[in-house]
């Protein structure tokens, strides 16, 4: 069997949530194989994230360079491509890092490619099944894949448990294999995202808002709600792309993390990016018209309902009280 | 700059529920409303501000059947200058390196400084800008929602976790994949469809792209989906039924025992 590779991001010297989840995904391919930690970067930070690696992977490899300070995907793509065997089996988080470099990285290993992975069902000879899923989450596929040649495949974060037994490898350093690193793609800054008038990571209680409200003008039913309850008003993508409300409010990967008690989705049909901002185990409450609509899954109590209908008849009951 | 953005059609799930076909082997297709991928708005407008900015031409293009043509028509009404259709029997069934294998040959038959697409479709994969740029040797950056168009060069910002924006200077020819929100796309009213209804889209098939059609398409696939199904979903939410004063009661008990409401 070929080699397993789960490439580590970190930040600041320490490993990102999915480094502990690869290893697992990495089980359920080969059991039995060892598990190689590859982890690109630079300098004392990279080091202490070795350090930490090798106690849990049976294997790090070390790739250090300059121009490896920042994770700029072209440039970790020449890293793994020069130091990597061909046949691999590469295991990255599909974020927007793994986006960035899984689908090229497959091409240049010339090796397959599966996205946003949910579970791994296992192999039979050289081929891999695993789910995932499409439609914004309202099906759900097998799919096969032929990794004989070597494969690269996005784990969707968060579906695996972090595994915390130890394997206890060494650090390899193979700075020297990685080779010309110059890309056509430079790396300038990061620009933080501004604060909004509401805190909405702070929030006990937040009603939350998404495509189902149709229109602009109809956000002040949500804000009603939001009083009667005492509550603050947050969104998903949509309504921040539509300008609707500002970025601040977003909850989700792209957004913001919030751990509220009481978290209510209305209108939101609950893409995993968006169930990935809510932290801390709400009680969910999510108000959709259709009834396969994805945050049915993960809610609570949920209620098939147009918000356009609902909210106001709950916002006044409330104000009854 | 002349640009090229990857279209998409698509069953438009805002405007849908998804249903699973009784063999399992596909979506129930039958009076699903299809629109463009959402992202793919996105991208066109993007290409259209720029040209606007600095001069040239957008195409757009998609591989599809005769029903994609629909989807090239109506990007034309935003403002695309020209259409493409590359079409063959011969590219059903492709996975997405093979769907990135049919458009490197149509952007080789082109004089592109910049490809765009949308940063994903209805299988939510995210992966053909990524392997086109790839094939073509160009570089890459995913999730774009910002472009300063400069000289031989673009400004890019991409979205990344918690709501930072990550700076690039990149090089042309470049792929981009366009996130939604990047700007507001152009409503596209019946009359400007109209307008573009008689234009010519040439449709091109592997022998006019010069391709091995053996590279792509079913056989050629080493990833395939093999059914759909509906997961599992667990114990999933309670629901609510009744009459809407039966469940605002219900629904007002929970909140008050779980701290909802203050």
């Amino acid at each position: 069997m070929a080699e397993v590779f789960a490439y580590i991001k970190h930040a600041d010297g320490v490993a990102e949530d999915s480094a502990l989840e690869l290893i697992v995904a990495a089980k359920k391919i080969a059991p039995d194989a060892p598990v190689t930690a590859v982890i690109t970067g630079s300098g004392a930070d990279l080091d202490k994230v070795c350090n930490e690696m090798a106690a849990i992977y049976n294997a790090v490899w070390k790739i250090d360079n300059a121009a490896l300070a920042y994770p700029n995907a072209e440039v970790v793509r020449k890293a793994l491509v020069n130091t990597l065997p061909g046949d691999s089996i590469v295991l990255l988080p599909h974020d927007t890092f793994g986006m960035d470099l899984g689908p090229g990285l497959s091409i240049k290993m010339d090796s397959t490619f599966v996205a946003d992975i949910v579970e791994i069902e296992g192999t039979d000879g050289g081929t891999l099944k695993i789910v995932r899923q499409e439609f914004s989450g309202m099906a759900s596929a097998h799919v096969t894949c032929d990794i004989s040649g070597g494969t690269v495949l996005n784990i969707r974060p968060g579906v695996y448990q972090p595994d915390e037994s130890k394997a206890g490898g060494e650090v390899v350093d193979k700075s020297g294999d990685a080779g010309d690193l110059s890309v056509k793609r430079t790396f300038i800054e990061v620009v933080e995202a501004e604060a909004g008038d509401v805190d909405i990571t702070k929030s006990e209680i937040l009603v939350s808002v998404g495509r189902g409200i149709e229109d602009e003008d109809n956000v002040e039913i949500v804000f009603d709600l939001a009083k009667a309850m005492g509550a603050d008003v947050s969104c998903s993508r949509p309504i921040v792309d539509a300008k609707w409300l500002e970025k601040s409010r977003q909850v989700g990967t792209s957004g913001q993390t919030v751990k509220p008690k009481v978290y209510m989705a209305m209108g939101i049909s609950g893409s995993f990016q968006h169930l990935g901002g809510i932290k801390g185990n709400p009680f969910i409450v999510a108000v959709n018209k259709n009834a396969k609509a994805p945050i049915f899954q993960v809610a609570d109590v949920g209620i098939e309902a147009d918000i356009l209908e609902f909210i106001p008849e709950l916002t006044e009951a409330i104000e009854g009280l | 700059m002349e640009i090229l953005v990857c279209v998409k059609r698509v069953p438009d799930t805002s405007e849908n529920e998804i249903e699973i076909n009784s063999d399992g082997n596909d979506i129930e297709r039958d009076d699903l409303v299809y629109s463009v991928n959402e992202w793919d708005n996105y991208a066109v407008e993007e290409a259209i501000q720029i040209v606007d900015k600095v001069g040239g031409s957008v195409t757009v293009v998609t591989v599809g059947d005769d029903e994609s043509e629909e989807v090239l028509r109506r990007e034309m009404a935003m403002g695309a200058n020209n259409g493409l259709l590359l079409t063959d029997d011969a590219f059903e069934g492709s996975d997405g390196k093979g769907i990135a294998t049919i458009l490197k040959a149509a952007v080789e038959k082109g004089n592109y400084d910049l490809i765009m697409t949308g940063a994903q479709a209805d299988e939510g994969a995210a992966q053909v800008g990524g392997m086109l740029a790839a094939l073509m040797d160009y570089p890459y950056a995913s999730l774009v929602n910002l472009i300063e168009p400069g000289d031989g060069k673009l400004k890019v910002g991409r979205e990344i976790e918690g709501g930072n924006q990550e700076m690039n200077e990149i090089e042309l020819p470049c792929v981009l994949s366009i996130q939604t929100g990047i700007n507001e796309p152009r409503y596209v009213g019946i009359r400007g469809i109209r307008k573009v209804a008689s234009v010519d889209i040439p449709e091109l098939g592997a022998g006019d792209l010069g391709m091995d059609a053996g590279a792509v398409g079913a056989d050629a696939a080493k990833v395939k989906r093999l059914d759909y199904f509906v997961p599992d979903m667990g114990e999933g939410a309670e629901m609510l039924e009744g009459s809407t004063e039966e469940i605002i009661e219900k629904l007002i008990e929970y909140l008050k025992a779980k701290g909802g409401l203050k």
